[in-house]
């Protein structure tokens, strides 16, 4: 059981550069664009990294996220669709459509177990993945970045919502169960 | 009467107190107290009064099972009814009070129900309260609601918290005696992800009580060990206070977990549901005693033999000096056995079974209890407390041999294995003719998705009473969930068991008095001679039975009832009782509270509201909201002083003559690209899409497969291969998953991706005679009639915000709608407010654009349609395409129901006299239908005064409805119906002019 005195915390992030592409992500030509915008290498089913300016999750067999930073989203519609000029794909800034939360602390995994039916044993949702679930009543995705370090996305009109309900099951405390 | 023994009680911590109330008077008890155990300590036998009869009735329980000693508990927010005493632990400040007496416990007026027992058979209200028929909702009802019914129902709302966790693990062990601990150990170590639950407070079962000794230690020695060695196991999660309620499909269990009920620190969590999916689950919740049918088997003193046993051991509770126990197994006279050593008097076991010879009975015998076999308790004498009973043969009618003086009596009609969570998923089971119950049928499991059993009994709750064989099957079925080898089992001893008779009429030739006063089920007051009545009235099916009875119908589900009920039944039918079946079992196996499924879904976080980037202003503005789908959206603006009906006509008038400002970011957008996108927005609209120019607008309707109308919306022609699509506001997700599924599923071939961005664009409507002036104080963009036409968009620099301006128009006026990234949105809201006040600009709610829109004919998703009208009742024929070969709901309008030239269709509706017509008002006809109702021929589907007409205005669906152009129809049937008069729909500006600016 984690102790009484750590806690979690729940912080809006602010504003986030994000992407959406959606592609052949086998394609040569898509790897060496999201590359190219990010620096990264397209993961594999649920899979989720992170480099130095931007990371790349994958959403569905034929959908990426690309996080840049937050002025740059634009420019890596334009990047995206310039490289991909002529071949099938949807590149679009969807940077204003989310919002990002920062869910810290001991027992994070937990507070997001509380509202997530997604496993989230250590062995089954390690860093280095991505879940695109659902947050009590509303869509959301999240990712561990570290020991007790979660992000969590969820739709902008919903961010009040989210954040009430991430910060109560924060404050009700740890189930103890991981 | 009971008392506290000076020694003992393995759970009790005498060096400290509690305090608490019950019926306002104070009790003292010890930490480790369950509320009927602290209650037995200060002599309070009578816990509360029958539901029908009044009878009093003390705890007859230990556990879960108790029908009788239910209390409202607490005040206030945590006030709660039918609580079991059982269960239920004691904290300093609990306040209980006895339920369904009045005026007091001790002294009841409902009890006179009693006297006329015979006259409130089964199946009394059925019989008695059927004629006159409106007797029954306006006396007989209200006055059986008010002397009926067990707790009061909580008047505050509730103070506590709850929540929800989600656990996904390989095994679910549900029971924490020694085969739950002992199966724990072996699935432990298998590495395997494992949750143990108990629902109690404290492992170990009967076991511990009942003296068992495992791997040649005492078993609490031998609980202790388990306990501590599961602790260390990082993979094995251990929960007590926790129930498995419901086992259900996909392994999906549901636990719940009391976490301050125990406690008189109320300020954490109250209570978690555990919603776990399992790969597999054993159920390790052992077995439950069976009472004894005999006349006076409710009386209070008279308790389950296990339970006094409890209640001894754990809590030093006498149930009084002098105990007689009846049995028809050698298990009671454990009971025997822990009173006499306890120092208490048995005057004598009373044992249905001829021979009892085996080493229990043996060991009373050495103790010097009398042991009298073939013997019977005739009926038990005391009214609200046991004073003696009378003892005959147990195979004769009645006769009274003797009479024995005693305060209390211990009964033992055999074990039934809690098989609940085995049956909720529908495994099967088997009547062990040896053992008197029902055991799992090992060869009928629940089936799971790979078409195996996925739930396994073990120990007691699958018919292995013995401590040796319940812990070897508990291994065993531990070797199953895990696949593993589980190694060897824990060698469990305890005494060697003579055969059980089975006994469900006590004795077996009672005569009709006698049986009418054997109680079934405690809590119903069903009695031996009830269910009888029902076999004789031709009730055969146990389901039926149970119904016509109430029989295992209250609040404990008949947990000591149901076997003893159906074998009576099987008796009265000469069924054998496997013939005769069980009911069924559903969860949840204990009730538990609505606090705990709501969660965390409760006050602030009840449910999501969508809000736009905008809404902060809309409070600020003191805004009445109304919701849309899951958003709120401000439906008007009420100045100070002003009713709304005010405040919306205001909007309408200014958005008219001035300007008005909309907050329009709710519209869902959707994004449609690819090779094949035309293609693609042409199956998914009736009309044309494929053929818009780049930098125009088209309005689009959206109909399902059967034709109906679902959906419209402008769309956008965003580039070549792009096309934009606007839905309505609660309409995005449905149709971004609809086109998905036509994409993914039928279409997959076809090179299209969508992208749902409803949320990335905030969207301004800036609309009125003054919007373009707005727009070109703002300045960026050249927003003129001849660059930027009625039905284009253009996409540039508003005020340096990055926009796209939509020129179309839901009000008739000439209108923009702006989008605008959201992040941006309240800035460009603030800057247009800014620029427009000199033009006289003021915001406008939904109920404003709903009356313009309506002024102006257009049709209203939702209210035009219900799901059952096609476009062209709409007079929307212009917006389907006659040169498609095909779009999403063209064959479903070609059916001959859909092409019916009498279908109701849209026409205009002016009341003679400038009346409102009421919402939904059907338009009649001559004559009755079928039914004897009054025939229609239309109804109204928008209704508003019109503040720019200064009149009513209605739009509605009726019967050849543009062919009558000028006729009078009658709405309402009653004395006063409102005329009006068919007309066009479009009541403001026809021509069209206003929107071209």
């Amino acid at each position: 059981m984690a102790e009484a005195t750590t806690t979690v915390t729940v912080r809006d992030l602010g504003a986030q550069g994000m992407v959406t592409l959606r592609g052949d992500l086998a394609d040569e030509t898509l790897i060496k664009a999201v590359r190219k915008v990010t620096g990264l290498t397209v993961p594999g089913q649920r899979g989720f990294r992170r480099g130095k300016s931007g990371a790349v999750a994958w959403m569905s067999p034929d959908e990426l996220l690309l996080l840049v930073p937050e002025d740059k989203a634009g420019s890596a519609v334009a990047d995206l669709d310039r490289a991909l000029d002529g071949q099938h794909h949807l590149a679009v800034d969807v940077s204003d459509a989310r919002a990002m939360f920062a869910v810290e602390g001991p027992f994070a995994r937990e507070v997001l177990a509380k509202c997530s039916p997604a496993d989230l044993h250590p062995d089954s949702l390690p860093e280095g993945e991505i879940r695109r679930t659902r947050l009590g009543q509303v869509a959301a995705a999240f990712w561990c970045e570290g020991d007790g370090i979660w992000r969590v996305i969820v739709f902008r009109s919903v961010a009040g919502y989210a954040q009430a309900l991430l910060e109560r099951s924060a404050r009700d405390g740890a189930v103890g169960a991981f | 009467m009971s008392t506290r023994l000076a020694q003992g009680g393995r759970l009790i911590d005498r060096s400290r107190q509690v305090s608490f109330t019950f019926d306002g008077k104070t009790f003292r008890g010890h930490p480790g107290d369950t509320l009927a155990s602290a209650l037995l300590a200060g002599g309070q036998v009578v816990m509360g009064r029958s539901f029908k009869y009044h009878r009093p009735r003390g705890a007859v329980a230990y556990g879960v099972e108790e029908p009788n000693a239910l209390v409202n508990l607490g005040e206030e927010g945590r006030f709660e009814p039918d609580t079991r005493a059982t269960t239920q632990e004691i904290f300093d400040g609990l306040v209980a009070e006895s339920q369904n007496r009045w005026p007091s416990l001790d002294w009841d007026i409902g009890a006179v129900n009693s006297l006329f027992a015979r006259f409130l058979p089964a199946g009394f209200y059925y019989k008695m309260f059927i004629h006159p028929r409106a007797a029954w909702k306006h006396l007989f009802e209200p006055f059986i609601r008010r002397s009926a019914g067990l707790g009061r129902a909580p008047r505050a709302r509730d103070a506590d918290r709850y929540e929800h966790f989600y656990a996904h693990v390989d095994v679910v062990i549900a029971g924490g005696g020694v085969a739950g601990l002992a199966a724990a150990l072996a699935a432990g170590r298998s590495g395997k992800r494992v949750l143990l639950v108990e629902q109690s407070g404290h492992w170990g079962g009967r076991a511990v009580v009942d003296g068992a000794r495992i791997d040649g230690k005492e078993a609490a020695d031998w609980v202790a060990d388990a306990v501590a060695a599961l602790d260390a196991m990082p993979n094995v999660t251990l929960r007590t206070r926790a129930m498995a309620a419901g086992v259900y499909d996909h392994g999906y269990v549901l636990v719940h977990e009391r976490l301050t009920d125990h406690l008189a620190d109320k300020s954490g969590l109250r209570q978690r549901l555990w919603r776990v999916r399992a790969g597999r689950i054993i159920n390790a919740a052992g077995a439950l005693e069976r009472p004894l049918s005999f006349a006076g088997n409710d009386v209070p003193g008279v308790m389950l033999a296990s339970a006094m046993r409890d209640y001894l051991v754990n809590h030093a509770i006498s149930p009084g000096d002098r105990t007689v126990i009846v049995t028809n197994n050698d298990d009671a006279y454990r009971t025997a056995l822990a009173l006499h050593e306890a120092g208490l008097i048995v005057p004598a076991v009373l044992d249905a079974r001829p021979v009892a010879d085996g080493e229990l009975p043996e060991r009373a015998r050495a103790a010097g209890i009398r042991v009298e076999t073939g013997r019977a308790v005739v009926r038990v004498k005391g009214r609200s407390h046991v004073t003696g009973v009378e003892v005959g043969l147990h195979v004769g009618e009645g006769s009274v041999l003797e009479e024995i003086a005693c305060d209390a009596v211990a009964m033992s009609g055999g074990w039934s294995p809690v098989v609940h969570l085995w049956s909720h998923c529908g495994g099967k089971l088997n009547w062990d003719e040896a053992q008197a119950h029902f055991r799992p049928d090992p060869e009928r499991p629940p089936l799971g998705a790979d078409g195996t059993g996925f739930v396994r009994c073990v120990g007691a709750s699958n018919g292995h009473l013995r401590t040796g064989d319940g812990i070897a099957d508990a291994v065993a079925g531990a070797a199953w969930a895990t696949g593993a080898d589980a190694g060897k089992a824990p060698a469990g001893e305890d005494a060697d068991e003579g055969a059980l008779m089975p006994v469900w009429l006590m004795p077996q030739g009672a005569g009709v008095k006698l049986r009418a006063k054997m109680w079934l089920d405690y809590q119903n007051d069903v009695k031996v001679s009830d269910v009888q009545l029902a076999a004789r009235e031709g009730y055969e099916s146990v389901e039926h039975t149970k119904r016509y009875t109430t029989l295992g119908m209250a609040t404990d589900q008949g947990k000591l009832s149901n076997i003893n009920g159906l074998a009576v039944l099987s008796g009265a039918l000469n069924a054998a009782i496997p013939q005769v079946g069980t009911t069924t079992f559903r969860p949840p196996y204990v009730p538990y509270t609505l606090g705990a499924i709501a969660g965390s879904a409760a006050r602030e976080t009840f449910m999501p509201l969508r809000k736009t980037q905008m809404d902060s202003w809309h409070v600020e503005q003191g805004a009445e909201f109304e919701p849309v789908g899951l958003w709120r959206r401000p439906y008007s603006y009420p100045r100070l002083g002003e009713t709304v009906k005010d405040s919306v006509a205001r909007e309408i008038l200014n958005t008219r003559k001035n300007v008005g400002i909309l907050d329009a970011s709710t519209l869902g957008k959707i994004i449609v690209k690819g090779p094949d996108a035309g293609r693609f927005v042409d199956m998914m609209y009736t009309n044309m899409m494929s053929n818009l120019a780049v930098g125009r607008c088209r309005y689009g309707l959206m109909c399902n497969e059967q034709g109906f109308l679902v959906d419209d919306g402008v769309v956008a022609r965003l580039s070549e291969d792009t096309w934009l699509c606007h839905t309505t506001s609660g309409g995005a997700d449905n149709v971004h998953a609809q086109m998905e599924e036509w994409l993914q599923t039928e279409w997959w071939d076809w090179q299209v991706y969508t992208a749902n961005v409803t949320e990335q664009w905030g969207q301004i409507g800036v609309v009125g005679p003054n919007a373009r002036k707005v727009l070109e104080k703002l300045g960026g963009m050249d927003v003129s009639k001849e660059t930027l036409p009625f039905m284009h968009w253009a996409e540039g620099e508003l005020a340096g915000f990055p926009v796209r301006i939509f020129r179309i128009s839901f009000s008739g006026e000439l209108s923009y709608e702006i989008a605008v990234p959201a992040g941006q949105a309240r800035g460009l809201w603030d800057a247009i407010l800014a620029a427009g006040a000199e033009f006289g600009m003021q915001p406008y709610g939904t109920e404003a654009l709903h009356v313009m829109r309506a002024e102006k004919g257009f049709i209203m998703i939702g209210d035009e349609t219900d799901g059952t009208v096609i476009p062209q009742d709409l007079g929307l024929n212009w917006a389907i395409s006659k040169k498609k070969d095909d779009f999403i709901g063209k064959r479903g309008q070609q059916r001959e129901h859909m092409v019916d030239p009498l279908r109701w269709k849209l026409v205009g509706l002016e009341t003679e006299d400038g009346s409102v017509l009421p919402e939904g008002a059907y338009a009649v006809a001559p004559g009755d239908n079928a039914n004897g109702q009054r025939n229609v021929q239309g109804r109204v589907t928008s209704t508003y005064h019109s503040p720019t007409l200064g009149r009513g205005i209605a739009m509605g669906l009726v019967e050849r409805g543009p062919d009558r152009m000028g006729e009078m129809l009658e709405f309402g049937a009653g004395a006063d119906p409102v005329r009006a008069k068919i007309v066009d729909p479009v009541f403001y500006d026809k021509a069209g002019e206003k929107q071209d600016g």
